[in-house]
């Protein structure tokens, strides 16, 4: 739920990664937290397991500077990917004002990809909002994979898997090289505002 | 979907967070929503921290705990408390939507605090029932 700061003419947005486990969410937001040092002027927030799994959520806030006016924050929430975690999964995805799917594009993570797009049509009925109307982005990820000989699944395969009815942007990226990382999440930044440009007047 | 405050009821919040806790001694005082904004936020100036990532964590938080206390057939545990060697945390839940955060040294009695505390949240009420978001 974003929220608009009149006196500080400030807007500040919620942005939420999500998708499987394993399926590079975080390596999203480290690529940016690398990319963008210098406008990030706190540290990446990570709550992970001691395997390295994300447990609860990682988190980082970035300022993209002014629209319309507004000083524009934008924080960025990844999920836990993993099933076992969706109760806490459910409680980052609270006043979520945009989404970025991010699934894998590995063949044997076809059925995890559409399990969680499953979960998170549930998880955002739960705060009476619809995955057709919320900012949403999907993100093919790890297609440098191609390369090294692993079978993935073509753009064609997951637009129709995930994407056949919602229609929304999609791009096929590499979080580990960084390929459509920041093009991701200037498309899911311009949606979000987009959609409560009419509180910024 | 999105709220909006202006600049009366921020200058009122400010004034509340300022006179009866900043004042007391609190360190740094914020009220952040359950998404992890923040609406207010003020410190005595010498004591800095990186609230944005406070906020983040203190909502999520909240949310642990709140679904900790439906498990055990608690409504909610509308109040929580973490204590350090120096520097201690006081949660309060205002209205369904909001959270009112304190930082404070030893120095500053928890039950002195608890009290400021309440007197506050009844006041950032009055502020924010208006706009109370769904």
């Amino acid at each position: 739920m974003a929220f608009v700061n009149l006196k500080k003419k400030e807007v500040q947005v919620k942005i939420v990664y999500y998708g499987p486990g394993r399926g590079g969410k975080t390596t999203n937001l480290e690529f940016i937290y690398g990319k963008f040092r210098d406008r990030i002027q706190s540290e990446m927030v990570t709550v992970k397991t001691h395997g390295d799994r994300t447990l609860f959520f990682d988190f980082l806030p970035i300022d993209i500077g002014k629209i319309n006016g507004y000083t524009a924050k934008i924080q960025l929430y990844t999920v836990p990917g993993q099933v076992k975690y969706n109760a806490t999964r459910r409680l980052v995805l609270r006043g979520s004002d945009g989404i970025v799917f991010v699934a894998d594009s590995m063949a044997v993570r076809r059925e995890k990809n559409i399990l969680s797009l499953k979960n998170l049509h549930e998880n955002l009925k739960n705060y009476k909002k619809s995955i057709f109307t919320i900012p949403l982005v999907f993100q093919y990820n790890k297609m440098d994979l191609a390369e090294q000989g692993i079978p993935l699944l073509s753009f064609a395969t997951m637009e129709k898997d995930l994407n056949s009815q919602l229609k929304k942007p999609a791009f096929e990226a590499s979080a580990v090289v960084g390929t459509n990382v920041v093009a991701t999440l200037k498309k899911i930044i311009m949606m979000t505002m987009t959609s409560i440009k009419d509180e910024l007047k | 979907m999105s709220y909006t405050l202006g600049q009366e009821q921020l200058d009122g919040i400010d004034e509340i967070l300022k006179n009866d806790l900043v004042e007391i001694g609190a360190h740094t005082v914020f009220l952040i929503d359950m998404s992890g904004n923040i609406i207010a936020s003020l410190d005595d100036g010498e004591n800095k921290h990186d609230i944005y990532s406070l906020a983040a964590l203190a909502a999520g938080n909240f949310g642990a705990v709140s679904a900790m206390a439906k498990i055990v057939g608690e409504g909610e545990f509308s109040l929580l408390f973490h204590k350090g060697k120096k520097e201690n945390i006081h949660f309060s839940k205002v209205l369904t939507e909001f959270l009112l955060i304190t930082l404070f040294g030893n120095d500053l009695s928890l039950g002195f605090l608890r009290l400021k505390v309440a007197e506050s949240v009844e006041k950032i009420k009055k502020i924010l029932e208006p706009i109370h978001t769904p």
